[in-house]
């Protein structure tokens, strides 16, 4: 962003002055995501550079804490992380199936009481999670889901619903209606127009609320703290009993997979995003 | 329209009028049924049980449930001296029922809620009661011990003959109900939860205030910067924004740590003594400076949402007409940025409201939060009735939250993302 040659000299001033800010704030955001990177590959157990770090010495590094990450058996990573993929790919589908479906009702115009129904669609997005989770616990421990894999992917499910039904409704607010009026008129029965049409159209809508619902599901500790048993631990739950006992190196080890997945999903939504953006003809 | 004109018909000879009607409400079930297995879903498990935690955090049948024959001699007592025999053989006979079925511990517990010092006496009780002879209930039992017959015990019992109680709300904000029915506060050196009521309003509200000063010219950046390197730039946004957010709060553990790097850093450039670095975590440091960073991607998307929308020639234009560019920020582009800093504001303040797991875990005890609180009558003291009573204020705190705003700026307003 230059300036124009005529700026003033105190405007210049100020001007590099924001960016100084900018750069500042950036930093703040972004810092803490890389100090996990190096020290996972620490090859002692403190968690501050050693001094053979510091001189980029290769014998302080190494990739022991990967080992013990998949290999240790004090902490059950592995058996976490199966379960973590497991609740997360069934709630993402649950979450799927029932958000799109009620997105679609709720783009339709005929849709009566829209506003409040639409409150209730979206409420576990915006009462604080530790109130969901007591209320949710309750719910499970009534019907006696507490400690089951189908309890907490239920209890997931409810978390992950209200992004697949905002994502799917935004995009489905510009969508054309005459598409689907048109495959009627030919003759399409509505369960094939939907699959056909309608289906294709809002996949990326659809795609990246299943992203948002797997990464609820998938970073969710409030809830499974209250509901999980020792056999249904998962990756956060493992992460929480290790920072409050004892920030071990394995943990940044973990830390660092988790990063590197979370960089794959941003690329997929950022991808996903711009695809419907330019089906939807809002390119810049 | 006179009645003699004639209605259109459609080609069935019905009724234009009818037919389109019968068509609407065939849309209408159409989009009701598409939205209802969602809502069934929600009502069953989501809605519904958080009214359960109202019914929960109100319930107070338990007592009721344990002391029948007590609480039916009780009605006529007054409460103003030791109640007469028949109250205390009722409860001699109530009691006999729980240690049978070895359930007289809950009492206990229930009535030492009430009153310090019951859970001794009812112990001991259980063990000579089995000595009682018939007759003359009143002198046995005030003979296990003296405080049975101190009125007070016996008052503590009888309230908590209704079925209902308030008692956890007013627990929630260090009340109680006294023995003469008043309203009265705890004692200052117990009053925990009106300071962490305090607090947590407290740390929610610089952590927005904070949030929104650090997001502001980085929105404001990101929204003006040709695309290309706004594009880069909205990464570091957006990747902590998908990052778990344990691994956010494990690499502030390691930064704030007292060998950490933020404490190296600031012994290099000689802010503080090597030996004396300064604790920055397990406290209200901690707690500030981690949930400012992860929360602050919630505050920069609405924001750079609705700058984006802000035509630059709005500023240039103020500026020709003979505004310094400050006026013409000032009077111009920040107005305009009212919805997104108004939703960007809303969403942390309420996210931060709500937070439990990084206080949790860098709070210490001076940074912890209502939620923790929460959380710890949950997992640890099971008195599920009081989390419920706590969780159920805060939830009516975030609704009057909405609602507020509602009135303010409007909720349909809110851009997200």
């Amino acid at each position: 962003m230059a300036l124009p040659k005529y700026t003033e000299t105190h405007y210049r001033i100020w001007h590099y002055f924001y960016l100084l800010i900018c750069t500042a704030v950036f930093i703040f955001l972004i810092a803490p995501l890389f100090v996990i990177f190096p020290l996972s590959f620490n090859a002692e157990e403190f968690l501050v550079f050693s001094d053979g770090m510091k001189r980029l010495d290769p014998d302080a590094f190494s990739l022991r804490w990967y080992h013990d990450m998949v290999y240790g058996t004090k902490n059950p990573w592995g058996l976490a992380a199966k379960n973590s993929f497991i609740i997360a790919i069934f709630a993402t589908l649950g979450s799927v199936l029932l958000g799109t479906v009620a997105a679609l009702g709720l783009s339709s115009r005929h849709m009566p009481y829209k506003a409040l129904i639409m409150a209730i669609l979206i409420s576990p997005m915006i009462v604080p999670l530790i109130i969901s989770g007591v209320a949710i616990f309750f719910f499970i421990a009534k019907v006696g889901l507490a400690g089951t894999h189908l309890g907490i992917i239920l209890s997931h499910i409810i978390l992950g619903t209200p992004f697949v039904v905002i994502t799917v409704t935004a995009t489905l607010s510009g969508f054309d209606h005459s598409v689907t009026r048109a495959a009627s008129s030919l003759g399409s029965d509505p369960v094939n127009t939907f699959m056909k049409i309608t289906l294709p159209l809002i996949l990326p809508g659809v795609i990246s609320g299943g992203l948002f619902a797997f990464v609820t599901s998938f970073d969710e500790v409030v809830v499974v703290l209250f509901l999980a048993g020792l056999e249904n631990t998962t990756i956060p739950i493992q992460m929480w009993t290790g920072l409050r006992e004892q920030l071990s190196p394995t943990i940044l080890a973990v830390a660092t997979c988790l990063i590197v997945l979370s960089v794959l999903i941003l690329v997929t939504a950022e991808l996903l995003r711009r695809r419907s953006e330019r089906l939807r003809g809002i390119n810049s | 329209m006179s009645s003699e004109t004639q209605k259109i018909l459609t080609t069935d000879g019905i009724p234009l009028e009818e037919s389109l009607k019968k068509a609407e409400r065939k849309n209408k079930i159409k989009a009701f049924l598409l939205v209802s297995p969602l809502l069934l879903y929600l009502l069953i498990t989501y809605i519904f049980p958080i009214g359960d935690m109202f019914l929960r955090s109100i319930d107070d049948k338990m007592v009721t449930k344990m002391l029948p024959k007590t609480f039916i001699a009780m009605e006529k007592w007054d409460g103003n001296e030791l109640p007469e025999e028949e109250v205390f053989e009722a409860f001699y006979l109530d009691y006999k029922i729980l240690v049978k079925e070895k359930t007289f511990g809950k009492l206990a517990t229930q009535l030492n809620y009430e009153k310090n010092g019951f859970k001794s006496i009812l112990k001991k009780l259980a063990r000579k009661q089995k000595k009682f002879t018939e007759g003359n209930y009143k002198e046995q039992i005030m003979k296990v011990h003296k405080r049975w017959a101190n009125v007070d015990y016996w008052r503590a019992i009888k309230r908590r003959a209704p079925n209902y109680t308030y008692s956890k709300y007013l627990k929630g904000v260090d009340m109680y109900e006294d023995e003469n029915g008043k309203i009265v506060q705890v004692e200052e050196s117990r009053r925990v939860h009106k300071k962490l009521w305090m607090r947590t309003l407290e740390i929610a509200f610089f952590v927005t205030v904070f949030c929104f000063l650090m997001a502001y010219p980085i929105a404001h950046l990101l929204a003006t910067l040709p695309m290309k390197y706004s594009n880069l730039l909205m990464i570091c946004v957006l990747l902590p924004f998908w990052t778990s957010l344990l691994v956010r709060t494990a690499s502030w553990m390691i930064l704030l740590q007292q060998q950490g790097i933020v404490n190296d850093f600031f012994v290099w450039i000689g802010l503080v003594a090597d030996e004396n670095r300064p604790e920055m975590m397990y406290n209200k440091t901690g707690t500030y400076v981690a949930m400012t960073q992860i929360l602050l991607p919630f505050m920069v998307l609405p924001l750079y949402s609705v700058m984006k929308t802000i035509s630059p020639s709005l500023m240039r234009a103020g500026k020709s007409l003979g505004g310094t560019p400050f006026v013409a920020f000032w009077k111009i582009y920040f107005p305009l940025t009212i919805p997104g800093i108004g939703a960007g504001c809303l969403l942390v303040f309420i996210l931060a409201i709500g937070y439990y797991i990084t206080p949790a875990l860098v709070g210490g005890a001076s940074g912890t939060l209502i939620s923790n609180q929460i959380a710890y009558h949950m997992k640890s003291t099971l008195d599920w009735s009081f989390a419920s009573a706590m969780g159920l204020m805060l939830l009516l705190g975030v609704l009057a939250i909405y609602w507020v705003y509602n009135k303010l700026v409007g909720i349909d307003n809110i851009k997200l993302g």
